[in-house]
């Protein structure tokens, strides 16, 4: 998928490379360390508030939770959601930009018209309203469905669908500016000439040769959705308690530090989790584009 | 120019026409009334309540009761702070979300611009790379990140300035700051960008012939065009900056229109939420009108088109 030229140029910055073994880790971490810790650690308990220690590395909440199960648990929240959020994006506006860029003309005037309406309506806004609209009506239908694990996670679900609807415009307008050029190209002429079919043409050798573009831009989408679903669930408008994301962990840690007594392992824990995870995600996706754009050059 | 006025504000009514429509659908057509609270309400008051704030009837008819009603400025009744109109809450509310919001947004162009200016001028330098570095720290991290650290540190450890509320200058500097950071990161990086294009255009290189300070020529030439990416962004970034502070004020324990938006959804006071969707799309739509006419002002080559 990958030019290994691009792979040569982005192994040669040194941030890109931290970050990316950075993120393996994290992901890692999230992923798979949950099972490695007793998972009594999530259930509530008589240590509150205990500051960080060899026991609970990280400390423990309001309920005696410990930190660091909560972090990472959290993390697979904020991470899932952030990546299927951003494939769901990636989906529709591949397939828009796609669309309009090749069929050209009024459908891609119209097209990239309702773009610049939704990208003057505040977004976050509208989600905030379609959550609380439609989190109800996703959830009888579950149950009626006897889809338990649905109802569970139907704020998960609505979050990744939601999200996605909204983060779609930038890649819908990058795609058909790549088409735009692409589709002028001799080896689509040839492909028109041979008889394929427009579908063939946009699969075969249009989207092959916007792979690349397609990838640099999922990797800047994904710290977007995990910033749109923290915010959310800071606001208490995203994931629900007993569940947690970095969002809502942050929103808890914010609440515990004032100037009578800052329980600082809270906010600084959580806070540092996302941060870096967003800095690293940032990292790769700036140098991930600067060495595609390069190679344009 | 008074028929482009005249398009855009047909526009900007269109706009909030619909953002209007889609709010009311969804909050009507969501499960639960505003009344439902802890407490059942006997059917008698629930219908009192119901004919008292006008959700009696069907729906087109409550839609359309509420379209006349806004067409002649009254926002209603908020539902859940009984008795208060929405005009009131908003009157109350925003002042204070203006006067953080602008002071973030001058902040942000100011010393986005300074710093985006000085990457550009000692390129590939110790400072373009601390410049652009803290440009992306501040672009990746979200508001309620950078806000409880820096009441961490600069509140509860150091004590410098108050930890949230809202009163004197002191009270602002924080939620300002924290406000405007990822806007002047923004800014910074497209700055440098344009600056670096600009310092090597013809122009330039004239004003630098005829023996023009450099700071002169920075400023007074290369300035004027490096700058017109920025202003664009100005428009979105005015309205973002004041729908952003939703957090901030949330963080800052700031006694803005933000908390009263959040908590509007979740009290289904719908009329309240729909005050302050106008209000804010309206903001939006204006600012962006505003980039424009600024933008024929500063280059004289873009016409103002429709």
């Amino acid at each position: 998928m990958l030019d290994p030229r691009v792979l040569h140029r982005v192994k040669k910055n040194p941030a890109a490379v931290v970050s990316a073994v950075f993120l393996t880790a994290m992901v890692a971490a999230c992923v798979v360390g949950p099972f490695f810790l007793p998972s009594a650690l999530g259930d509530p308990s008589a240590i509150q508030y205990a500051p960080p220690s060899w026991e609970h590395p990280f400390g423990t909440d309001l309920n005696g939770r410990d930190l660091l199960y909560r972090v990472l648990t959290g993390g697979r929240v904020s991470l899932l959601v952030g990546l299927c959020g951003a494939l769901v994006s990636l989906f529709i506006g591949t397939a828009w930009g796609l669309v309009a860029g090749y069929a050209g003309g009024r459908i891609d005037s119209f097209m990239m018209r309702v773009v610049d309406v939704l990208y003057s309506v505040p977004r976050l806004i509208f989600l905030l309203i379609a959550i609380n609209a439609f989190n109800a009506g996703l959830q009888e239908w579950a149950s009626r469905e006897g889809w338990m694990w649905l109802v569970q996670s139907s704020r998960i679900a609505i979050l990744i669908v939601t999200l996605g609807l909204i983060e779609w415009l930038t890649m819908a307008r990058i795609i058909r500016g790549q088409v735009l050029s692409l589709k002028e190209r001799q080896f689509v002429t040839a492909a028109r000439a041979l008889g394929q079919s427009h579908f063939k043409i946009l699969t075969r050798h249009l989207l092959p040769n916007l792979a690349g573009m397609i990838f640099v831009y999922l990797t800047l989408t994904i710290p977007a959705v995990i910033i749109d679903e923290s915010f959310l669930s800071f606001l208490g408008l995203g994931i629900q308690a007993p569940q947690a994301s970095w969002g809502s962990l942050l929103a808890d840690g914010a609440g515990a530090i004032n100037p009578v007594r800052s329980f600082w392992w809270l906010l600084v824990f959580p806070a540092a989790a996302m941060a870096l995870t967003l800095l690293a995600l940032n990292f790769l996706g700036d140098a991930l584009r600067d060495a595609f754009d390069s190679k344009a050059r | 120019m008074l028929a482009v006025l005249l398009k855009r504000l047909v526009s900007l009514l269109v706009v909030l026409f619909c953002v209007v429509s889609i709010t009311f659908l969804l909050i009507r057509a969501s499960p639960g009334g505003p009344f439902d609270g802890e407490r059942k309400i006997p059917e008698a008051i629930e219908k009192q309540l119901l004919a008292k704030y006008k959700l009696d009837g069907s729906l087109w008819q409550q839609y359309s009761g509420y379209i006349g009603d806004l067409l002649q400025g009254d926002l209603r009744l908020s539902t859940k702070y009984r008795n208060r109109s929405v005009n009131e809450i908003l009157a109350q509310t925003l002042p204070v979300t203006l006067v953080l919001g602008g002071s973030a947004f001058l902040l942000a162009t100011f010393a986005g611009i300074w710093l985006g200016t000085l990457a550009a001028m000692h390129r590939q330098s110790w400072r373009d790379f601390g410049a652009m570095f803290l440009a992306l720290a501040a672009i990746s991290l979200p508001s309620y990140i950078i806000g409880p650290m820096l009441i961490l540190v600069f509140a509860l450890t150091l004590g410098w300035l108050p930890a949230g509320g809202w009163g004197g200058v002191s009270h602002l500097i924080l939620p300002a700051l924290t406000l405007a950071a990822p806007a002047a990161a923004v800014i910074a990086r497209l700055m440098r960008g344009s600056m670096v294009e600009a310092l090597e255009m013809d122009f330039v290189r004239t004003a630098r012939a005829k023996g023009l300070k450099e700071s002169a020529v920075v400023y007074r030439h290369a300035l004027r065009i490096a700058i017109l990416p920025v202003v664009s962004y100005l428009g979105p970034l005015a309205a973002h900056l004041l729908t952003g502070s939703i957090v901030v004020e949330t963080v800052f324990n700031i006694p803005g229109a933000g908390g009263f938006f959040v908590h509007s959804i979740l009290n289904r006071d719908g009329f309240l939420l729909g005050g302050m969707v106008i209000v804010y799309c309206a903001m939006l739509v204006f600012f962006n009108f505003l980039v424009d006419l600024a933008y024929g002002f500063l280059d004289p080559r873009i016409k103002a088109h429709a």
